[in-house]
């Protein structure tokens, strides 16, 4: 493997992480405070990633500015984190945080079938295409290679700066600084006249609203399908796993890991391609059980 | 003595009279396993939808030999268990006449010995993997069109034809069975009839992988001089997407031997010199159906009501159907025309030629049908804003298909470079 190729890698692997982060970011955002392990999440994404598309092969069709499929991403994320995750948090999760782990796993895993199915009731099955933003980006040639803007400079430049806001909104503003008390300590945070019950909510709506930010990126690429969800839910578990379950900067860390693994073994042997996410969660795993940032007594599962 | 023996002959005559005219039943029911879930619905329902049309129509006829057809839809995407414990209650309990099973190779080949148990009109409609009939002596199980041998073959004698200087080959498929059996086959073939074309990758991804970044660039540093995906439905948008997108398309010819199926929805996004295959001779614009009133019409039909024009499977269920109808005339003639028993019509299944919406086709001994095989380069043209089909090749399916009693895997091992031109292939330009 030469120069050439190792940066070839590199950048595939940076971009793909890119993706993986924002989603796996959500949930751990929202293990770290609500201790909800969300099998839904993948639902988000999928949401995200169908309701981004269909809306936008709508106002493309009918000749709108192809600048819009930007903003339309994060409307359509905030929508979806809180016109669907809204409820689900104050419906169904605020019932059960006292209850048992696996009931929470249960009920969560009950929400992502039902959703899977109303995704079918309301697209159909036939996989959508809208790739009007990574089009208006353009290409860019790196080494040989003609790379999309959009997948080599765009999602980076994202997740970066998600991460980032993610950081300092939570140790420098109010709603941020509410939250990390909540985490630390519900019932004293509760004593000292803090909303938990509100705190929780908001946190569950912006990480299903990150998860369908992930989605409403991804749908620029990739195609929209049924079962999308699942396959991202899984992804993401192994990040937030490998990371230390509510750990930020882990996920980050972590699936940069992952894209790297993955798009080396593509350069290098392609046939451990879909086993290096699960590699690297065996290994670190193995030498520390609590993931790579976790703290021993943050496990619950 | 002399009343004992009318009394059993009369018995006897009575038994065997039973057992020739069965009585005609008010409602012949079919059931057809399909997706309705999970990524394969791609196929399923469309081929769902094509089958309550044509059902519609046999039964405005008057229905099969007089009898309306009901038909029964169960849902691959269930998963195998519960698959086979439907299949056997509507055969069981509902009582159909016959099954159409299934999309998945896997659920065929888990089905195939529970139909010889229930003794039961098996049509394994749409299913590819060639091991069925070479590794099974199945009578109750036929199926009504190729199957991956000649779907692969014809794909490398179609590619040797318009490349006939290809050096190199790359292979991107989906991790499961069919993207490595596919592959397996395509290789065998490729390496027997065009020796010296290299193969500088093989990629299988995972089954829904939803980026193929990676394996782009890593195409784009490699050009190789065509690039096999055998992959289907979402998958293969994406990746045909990803690939014209960063421009791979430029650089190297797609062989897309499922393509067929992803043309309209591909839309803008696949185009011109790539070549499409069809899993047989299915295409919406079917080169020597232009003038087929029955053909024509029944597309349109179909894409005023689902919005989309028909794939391979709706075709494929075409060509079940039309099995199904021409074994029961065949046996209601066999019969001096009356109703003929379950075991009469699996005989008239043997050796029986029908035509769906395309050429015939024909049941071998094995069970397996053959049917030919049709490949085609993409071109735009105006009025249709996705990429048709041009330099289409139809490629005699006998000639392509494994010989009855040989393993698919040792015949391929027997063919020379001269078996290319050896094949009779008919030449149709769009429009012609």
């Amino acid at each position: 493997m030469n120069a050439t190729l190792f940066a070839l890698a590199l950048f595939d692997g940076i971009s793909y992480a890119a993706l993986v982060f924002l989603v796996a970011v959500g949930l751990t955002l929202i293990f770290g405070v609500l201790r909800v392990l969300n099998v839904a999440h993948g639902s988000f994404y999928a949401l995200g990633a169908y309701t981004t598309a269909s809306i936008g092969s709508a106002i493309f069709a009918a000749s709108f500015a192809p600048w819009l499929a930007f903003p339309l991403m994060l409307i359509a994320a905030i929508g979806v984190g809180i016109l669907v995750g809204g409820p689900i948090e104050k419906l169904l999760l605020s019932r059960i945080y006292e209850m048992e782990d696996v009931l929470q796993i249960l009920v969560t895993f009950a929400v992502f079938m039902i959703l899977e199915d109303a995704q079918r009731l309301i697209w159909g099955v036939q996989p959508l295409f809208e790739a009007t933003a990574l089009n208006a980006l353009g290409t860019i040639e790196v080494l040989g290679i003609t790379y999309t803007v959009y997948q080599l400079i765009f999602l980076p430049i994202v997740a970066v700066a998600v991460l980032v806001a993610l950081r300092v909104g939570l140790r420098r503003t109010l709603t941020g600084r509410l939250i990390t008390a909540v985490t630390e300590d519900r019932e004293a945070a509760t004593s000292i006249g803090i909303d938990a019950e509100k705190v929780y909510l908001i946190t569950f709506m912006v990480g299903a609203s990150l998860a369908a930010f992930g989605g409403a990126l991804a749908s620029a690429t990739t195609s929209v399908v049924p079962g999308m969800g699942a396959d991202m839910i899984v992804l993401s578990f192994a990040v937030v796993a490998t990371a230390g379950l509510g750990n930020i900067e882990g996920a980050a860390l972590t699936a940069l890991l992952i894209g790297l693994g993955r798009s080396f073994a593509v350069y290098l042997w392609p046939e451990v391609e879909v086993l290096v996410p699960y590699l690297i969660m065996l290994f670190v795993l193995l030498v520390r059980p609590q993931g790579l940032f976790g703290m021993p007594d943050a496990r619950k599962i | 003595m002399k009343r004992l023996l009318i009394a059993a002959a009369t018995a006897s005559l009575v038994l065997t009279g039973s057992a020739l005219a069965d009585e005609k039943p008010d409602i012949l029911k079919v059931g057809i396993t399909t997706f309705l879930s999970g990524p394969a619905s791609v196929f399923g329902e469309p081929a769902k939808a094509g089958a309550e049309m044509m059902i519609a129509d046999i039964n405005a006829d008057g229905g099969i030999g007089g009898v309306p057809v009901e038909v029964y839809f169960v849902d691959e995407g269930a998963g195998g268990e519960a698959l086979l414990a439907e299949y056997r209650r509507l055969v069981e309990d509902v009582g159909v006449d016959a099954m159409f099973a299934s999309i998945s190779s896997g659920n065929c080949t888990k089905i195939g010995p529970l139909a010889e148990d229930l003794k039961v009109l098996n049509i394994m409609w749409d299913c590819g993997t060639q091991r069925i009939f070479e590794e099974n002596d199945f009578r109750y199980s036929f199926r009504t069109q190729a199957n991956a041998t000649p779907e692969m073959l014809s794909t490398v004698l179609y590619l040797l034809k318009t490349k006939p200087d290809l050096k190199t080959i790359a292979v991107v498929n989906q991790d499961y069975a069919w993207g490595r059996d596919s592959w397996a086959i395509f290789s065998t073939a490729l390496k027997q009839l065009k020796p010296d074309v290299e193969v500088v990758a093989e990629f299988f991804p995972k089954f829904g992988a939803p980026d193929f970044s990676t394996e782009i660039s890593r195409l784009q540093a490699l050009r190789p001089d065509a690039i096999l995906s055998t992959s289907w439905g979402g998958d293969l948008d994406t990746f045909v997407r990803q690939a014209t997108q960063r421009g791979l398309t430029n650089t190297s010819t797609l062989v897309l031997p499922l393509a067929e199926s992803s043309l309209e929805r591909l839309g803008g996004a696949l185009p011109a010199g790539h070549i499409v295959g069809a899993r047989g001779d299915h295409y919406f614009l079917h080169p020597e159906k232009a003038g087929d009133a029955a053909f024509t019409s029944f597309v349109d039909d179909f894409k005023e009501r689902t919005g989309a024009y028909p794939i391979y499977p709706v075709f494929h269920m075409a060509q079940a159907l039309s099995a199904l109808e021409g074994a029961y005339k065949k046996a209601i003639s066999a019969n001096g025309g009356a109703w003929p028993g379950d075991e009469a019509v699996i005989d008239a299944m043997s050796g029986l030629t029908f035509a769906g919406l395309g050429r015939e086709v024909t049941i071998r001994d094995d069970n397996q049908g053959v049917e030919d095989q049709l490949l085609g380069t993409t071109v735009r043209v105006d009025g249709y804003d996705f990429a048709l089909l041009d330099n289409m090749m139809m490629f005699d399916g006998d000639a392509i298909t494994t010989p009855v009693g040989m393993i698919s895997a040792e015949w391929l091992e027997t063919l020379t470079p001269e078996f290319v031109d050896s094949v009779a292939f008919e030449s149709f330009s769009h429009g012609s």
